[in-house]
This record gives C-alpha cells, structure tokens and sequence, in this order.
C-alpha cells in the first residue's frame, strides 16, 4: 500500500505538474520541494504550489533499449532531460516518436498518459510525459 | 433565461492508424470490399499508454484551452464510454484531478454504447439551464474492441471529444434536444468479456437506421425546420456507409455531411464518434449556420440535437487548440504487428504487465 499512498499523494505533481515557488528567492523546483535548497530556513511556510507550462526543450536524451517489464510494448523508448521554459530541468519520456526523430534543442509539450499499473487488478498510474511539439 | 449551449469544445484522436488493406492481408479477406462495403479507409489506434482517461484528458484540456474556460468554473463532469479503463472507479475522478478542478463536483461515468458521451451533453445542459451548475463537461470517449478478424477489427478505434456547456459566452446554442430508447438487441458485450458482439445485419434497419431516423425527424418537427434548412448534419457514424445513408434517407446533400464524416478516415470511436464529428464542423462553422446532430447507442437508443452557432465563435481562437484537420494529417502508421501489440492482443501475462 506504501506505494499506492505515495502515488495518491503526487497526483497534483503527476497529473498537472505542479511544482514550487519559493516565496523568498522566487526560484521554481519541479519535482516540487519542501524547502528551497537555496534559501533553506528562509524559505520555510513559503514554498507555494504553481503548475508548470509544460513546455520545454530537450537538453540530452538517451534511447533506452533495455527496458523494465512495463515498458515491453513501448521498447526502444525516449527518456530525456527537459529544460522546462519555466525554468527546471526534468527527466521524462517522450513518446509517439521515432528516437531518429529526436535531437538537443528539439521543442516538447507535456501530454496525460498511462505510467504504470499494478498488475491486472491493481490501480492504474498516470501523469506526464512528452511528445514532440510541432 | 438565457439560451445555454457549446461554450467550447475540443477533441483527441492517437496519431497512430491502421489501413484495411493491413488487417485484411492478416485476415485472408478481400479489403476492397472493406473499403468499398463499409467505407473505411483508415482507423485511429491508441498508443498502449492510452486509454480513456488519457483521451478524455487531452479532450478536455483542449476544450478549456480553446474556450480559456476555468476549470475552477467546471461543476460538473460526466464521461461516456463503453471502454473506462476501470469497472468500478470513475474516470470522472481522473479527468476532474487533471484538470485541476474544484472538490465541490457533480460527477459520474455514463455507459449507453455510442451515445453516452451525448447523454453525457444532455444532463450537463439541464444541470446548467437549471442553475445548479455554471459550466458543465461532457465527453464521449472510446478506445473501442473488435475481436481478431471480426468485421468491428477494421472499424473499432480510439479517440474523444469534450464539450463545455454554460449560458455565457455561447458559441453554439443548443435550441433542442431529444431522445428515443428501446430495447434492441443489436449490440453488447457482456460483464468480463473482452470484445463486443453484434446482431450482424440486426445493427442496420431496426437499430441504427430506426433510431437515428425517428430522432432526427422528431427533432425537425418539433423545431419546424426542414433538411434543406440545415447548413450541416451530422450523425453517430459505426462506418462510414451507415450515417451517409441516413443522411440520404432523411434528405440531406453530402455538402451537409461530409464536414462531420471523419469515420472513413479515424475508424469509429463509439462514445466519440457523432461528438467528434460536431467538433469538425465547430472547426469551421459561422456564425447563424445550423447544425442537426443526432448519435445512436446500441442498445438502443439515439439523442437529437438542433443547434445554432452564434457570433460569439468569431471571438473564439479555434485554432488554439489542435482542430480535427491538424489531427487528421498528423499521423504514423502501423503494421497488423505493432497494432497487435498495442491492442494487447498479444498476451504477456502477469510477469510483464
């Protein structure tokens, strides 16, 4: 149940991506944090929820060919690192794209997709992912 | 009161697609006579991270984007579909969450085969013409099965339409609305069974045609318009031959019809299919075109609407939401192969998945 409790609680940050503002030096985190790694103390009961564009640019990227058992029907997939145009950078999958169709500097947009499910019965997990944006 | 309707809309159709020519090869079946039989050239495939709540999701981001609707203003959400991704746990849960819209919500899935998406219009109308809610969404949404080799194989695909409903800022008013219901058993799939069966040529004349028709010209008597007064028509379309002879039977031209015929190109996405057919003909609508909209669910059933489009789309930025045109041309296609392994027609077992 552990991770079916930690999934529930990230659904604001899977579904919609939404990080954080700190409220002291302004700077954005996606994944969201607790405390700002800057401002440290200062930033404490200042950190506020804001949802990312979306949108961003690939930086680096790798085309994955060993793939975990969920993934077996996707094999080769895209995982790449996303500097967001709100400012983070990020690792996701870009999908519904061949990988020689992928390149640094190549625009993205985040779309709802399937992440995982547990098994059968087990619930379904969900949140971002990338395609190309053209 | 004010004449509620359409505020905004938006669709998503999966960039993959299949031609008959591929499932035939696979099948040993002649697929001229496909195309030629049940007009379709083409079906929209999911990606195997797709389902109906990924589809109802995007649907209705593009709807709140194109609209600049926000969610927070969104009191209501019913999804049809025959294809929820769970038996029991609401994709309306799902899309509410991914839209960042309020706790306080009305919400619940809708099952009448092709037509629950329209249900879905229907009860959001009421909702807001009652004042219980100020927006309402509704979609029709669909990654529909047709087993291995089965005539619904070349036709069942993948794709969702959402519409936002309210009486401010209309851009589609929604004059009249009406539905038939019988029991007719042309279609179902039972409880834990993977693919649908069907009443074979039972589908045609006591289910599609009779429903269809005798909606549509309830709809036009009660409204006192005639064929010929409609810009455009557009109906639930399980092929691409079904709606066109509807629409000749009824007396309309295929300029009417063909704006909102996708089925030939995208496959028929059930709960989507007459919703995603709308949403084409808002791509391009001007304001005071008429538009007769009339779904069927098997089952069966059919819900009529007679609609107006207003000056209020010309302040509508269509295009800043992907149009059906955009999804239509932007597409990959696959082999019987890689559809198989989408569908999940290969089998993996517990191990992998």
């Amino acid at each position: 149940m552990g991770e079916l409790s930690r999934m529930w609680r990230e659904t604001d940050h899977r579904y919609r991506m939404v990080g954080e503002k700190c409220g002291n030096c302004g700077k954005l985190y996606f994944p969201p944090r607790d405390i700002c790694p800057v401002c440290h103390r200062d930033s404490i009961d200042k950190m506020q929820d804001i949802e990312m564009s979306g949108k961003g640019e690939v930086i680096s990227f790798t085309i994955v060919h060993d793939v975990p058992p969920a993934f077996t029907r996707q094999r080769p997939y895209i995982l790449a690192m996303i500097k967001l145009d709100d400012g983070p950078t990020m690792t996701g999958q870009i999908v519904d794209t061949q990988p020689s169709d992928i390149e640094i500097g190549t625009r993205v947009r985040s779309v709802f997709r399937k992440i995982s499910e547990d098994g059968h019965s087990g619930v379904i997990h969900y949140g971002y992912k990338f395609v190309r944006d053209v | 009161m004010k004449k509620s309707g359409i505020v905004s809309y938006g669709s998503y159709i999966p960039r993959f697609r299949i031609k008959p020519d591929e499932i035939a090869r696979v099948w040993g079946e002649d697929p001229e006579n496909i195309k030629n039989g049940i007009y379709i050239l083409s079906k929209s495939v999911p990606s195997p991270d797709e389902d109906v709540a990924t589809i109802s999701v995007e649907a209705s981001r593009n709807a709140i984007k194109r609209g600049k609707i926000n969610p927070k203003d969104i009191g209501a959400i019913y999804i049809g579909s025959e294809s929820h991704p769970y038996a029991v746990k609401p994709t309306a849960t799902i899309v509410s969450s991914a839209i960042g819209a309020n706790f306080p919500m009305f919400a619940a899935d809708y099952e009448f085969a092709c037509k629950a998406g329209t249900a879905g219009i229907q009860n959001v109308k009421a909702m807001v013409d009652s004042g219980m809610i100020k927006y309402g969404l509704a979609i029709g949404s669909d990654t529909s099965q047709g087993a291995p080799g089965d005539v619904l194989e070349y036709s069942a695909s993948a794709g969702g339409t959402a519409m936002i409903l309210g009486n401010e800022k209309v851009i589609a008013e929604i004059n009249n609305t009406l539905s038939v219901t019988s029991d007719t058993p042309d279609f179902w799939r039972r409880e834990g069974e993977p693919y649908p069966t069907h009443g074979e040529r039972f589908t045609g004349e006591p289910a599609y045609f009779k429903h269809t028709i005798s909606a549509s010209k309830m709809i036009m008597e009660n409204v006192g318009m005639k064929p010929q007064d409609y810009d455009y028509a557009v109906f639930h379309q399980p092929n691409g031959k079904f709606p066109t002879r509807a629409a000749k039977l009824l007396g309309f031209t295929e300029k009417q019809y063909k704006e909102g015929l996708l089925t030939p190109f995208i496959g028929n996405t059930y709960s989507g299919s007459m919703m995603t057919g709308l949403s084409a003909i808002l791509d391009i609508a001007e304001p005071g075109n008429r538009i007769l909209a009339v779904s069927f669910g098997s089952g069966a059933g059919s819900d009529a609407f007679d609609i107006t489009v207003t000056d209020e789309i010309k302040n509508m930025e269509r295009g800043s939401a992907p149009t059906i045109r955009k999804m239509l041309a932007d597409v990959t296609w696959l082999d019987y192969a890689v559809y198989a392994k989408f569908k999940k027609k290969i089998i993996f077992g517990d191990a992998i998945e």
